[in-house]
C-alpha cells in the first residue's frame, strides 16, 4: 500500500535519526537522545506530521507536554491541530495556582504541576513526552488531567521502550509510539 | 505597546494586541517585587499562540536561517514551531547534566551566584546562520551566554527573539552588538 511504504520510510528515517549515548545518565543506560533527530529538519517534519495526521480528527483541545522534551513536540502538534498547549511541569516553575500529582522515581520520588485553570472538565486531551520508559511520568500526567475532568484520549511517544514495561503501567490507557529503543 | 512596534516594523500588526492580552501577569513570582509574563495563558490560545509563531516565520523564512536555538525551557515552546516552519534545525540550549552527549559550557552570572548553559558539539556547523529564541529578555544574560555557545560552535548570530522585553534593554535594542527582535513589553 502506498500509504504504508510512505509510513514506513519515514518512521525509518526517525529511527535512524535518534543517536543512542551508552551510560548516560548513569551506567548501564542506553541513552535514546532525540536531540540529533531535531538536527535533521525532514525526520523532524515527519515526526510532527505523524502525529498530527493521526490526531487531527480527533476533536482534541488539550495537548499536554511534559517538561522539557514534551515542550518540543507537544507546541507544533497543538498548533496544526487547532488546540492548546500546556505544559506539565517540575515543581515551582509554574508562576500561577497548580495542582500537584506526586510520583514515584526509582529512588524517592518527584512532583508534577498543572496549571489550575489550563483544562477545563470534558476536555479531550493527548499528552506527549519523547520517550516512555517506566510510565511513571505519564501516569502522574494522566492522573493531572483526570482530576479537573479532563478525558485522555491518549498517550504519544516517540520512542517506547518496552522491556520497562511503561504501555501496562498506562493500563487501558492507549499509547501510540513511532519507534521503539 | 508602542516601545518595539515602530523599531521592528510591527506598527500597525492587528496581531499584537491579542498577544500582549494573553499573557497573565504573576504578581511577586519567584520573588516578591517581580511582576511575572505568564506566557503560558498565551500557549492556551490558539490563535494569539499561532499568531505569534507566524510573526516570527515571517520575519525569518528568507534570512538563510538553518538554526533556530531554543533556550530551556520556555524557548522550547516556541523554537520548534518556527524551525519546522523556515526548515531549520532546532538546537535545545539547556541546564548542566540535561545533554546526554559531548557538550561545551557557558557560565553566566545571576542577581546571586552564577548559571550555566550548554550545547552539543556538532549541533552548529562553522557558517550557520542562527537565530536564538526566548520568551522573555530581561538582563539579557542568558541570552549572552547563548551567544557565546553558538558563536564557540561557529555559527553566526543573525539575531535574538524574544516574546517579551523588559524596559532595561529598551535603549539599546541590541545584545553583544545583536540585534534584538521583540513582540510585545511586559504587562503591568
Amino acid at each position: 500500500m502506498a500509504s504504508q511504504d510512505g509510513e514506513d520510510q519515514r518512521l525509518q528515517k526517525i529511527a535512524s535519526a535518534i543517536r543512542v549515548i551508552p551510560n548516560f545518565p548513569k551506567p548501564g543506560i542506553m541513552f535514546q537522545d532525540i536531540t540529533t533527530l531535531l538536527l535533521d529538519p525532514t525526520a523532524f517534519k515527519d515526526t510532527i506530521d505523524l502525529f498530527v495526521e493521526r490526531y487531527r480528527s480527533k476533536d482534541i483541545s488539550v495537548v499536554a507536554g511534559i517538561e522539557a522534551r514534551g515542550f518540543i513536540f507537544g507546541p507544533p502538534i497543538a498548533l496544526a491541530i487547532g488546540a492548546k498547549f500546556v505544559p506539565m511541569r517540575k515543581p515551582n516553575k509554574l508562576p500561577g495556582e497548580v495542582i500537584s500529582e506526586e510520583y514515584s522515581l526509582e529512588y524517592g520520588t518527584d512532583k508534577m504541576e498543572m496549571h489550575v485553570g489550563a483544562v477545563r472538565a470534558g476536555e479531550r486531551a493527548l499528552i506527549i513526552d519523547d520517550l516512555i520508559a517506566t510510565g511513571g511520568t505519564l501516569c502522574a500526567a494522566i492522573r493531572l488531567l483526570e482530576r479537573v475532568g479532563v478525558e485522555v484520549v491518549e498517550c504519544a511517544c516517540v520512542i517506547e521502550l518496552p522491556e520497562l514495561k511503561g504501555r501496562d503501567r498506562l493500563g487501558d490507557r492507549p499509547l501510540f509510539v513511532l519507534v521503539e529503543g | 505597546m508602542e516601545m518595539f512596534k515602530r523599531e521592528n516594523g510591527l506598527h500597525g500588526d492587528p496581531r499584537l494586541e491579542g498577544i500582549s492580552e494573553a499573557i497573565r501577569v504573576v504578581p511577586h513570582f519567584p520573588i516578591p517585587g517581580i511582576m511575572f509574563q505568564d506566557i503560558t495563558t498565551l500557549l492556551l490560545d490558539h490563535k494569539a499562540f499561532k499568531d505569534t509563531v507566524d510573526i516570527f516565520v515571517d520575519r525569518y523564512r528568507d534570512m538563510d536561517i538553518s538554526v533556530v536555538a531554543g533556550v530551556e525551557a520556555r524557548g522550547f515552546m516556541f523554537g520548534p514551531s518556527i524551525a519546522l516552519a523556515i526548515g531549520a534545525k532546532f538546537v535545545p540550549l539547556r541546564k548542566p547534566k540535561k545533554l546526554p552527549g559531548e557538550v561545551i559550557s557557558e557560565d553566566y552570572v545571576l542577581e546571586y551566584g552564577i548559571d550555566c548553559l550548554q550545547m552539543h558539539v556538532g549541533a552548529v556547523q562553522p557558517g550557520e546562520r542562527a537565530i536564538i529564541i526566548d520568551d522573555l529578555i530581561a538582563t539579557g544574560g542568558t541570552l549572552s551566554a547563548a551567544i557565546k555557545l553558538l558563536e564557540r560552535g561557529g555559527a553566526e548570530v543573525i539575531e535574538c527573539a524574544c516574546v517579551v522585553g523588559l524596559p532595561e534593554i529598551k535603549e539599546e535594542r541590541r545584545l553583544n552588538g545583536k540585534p534584538l527582535y521583540i513582540l510585545v513589553e511586559p504587562r503591568q
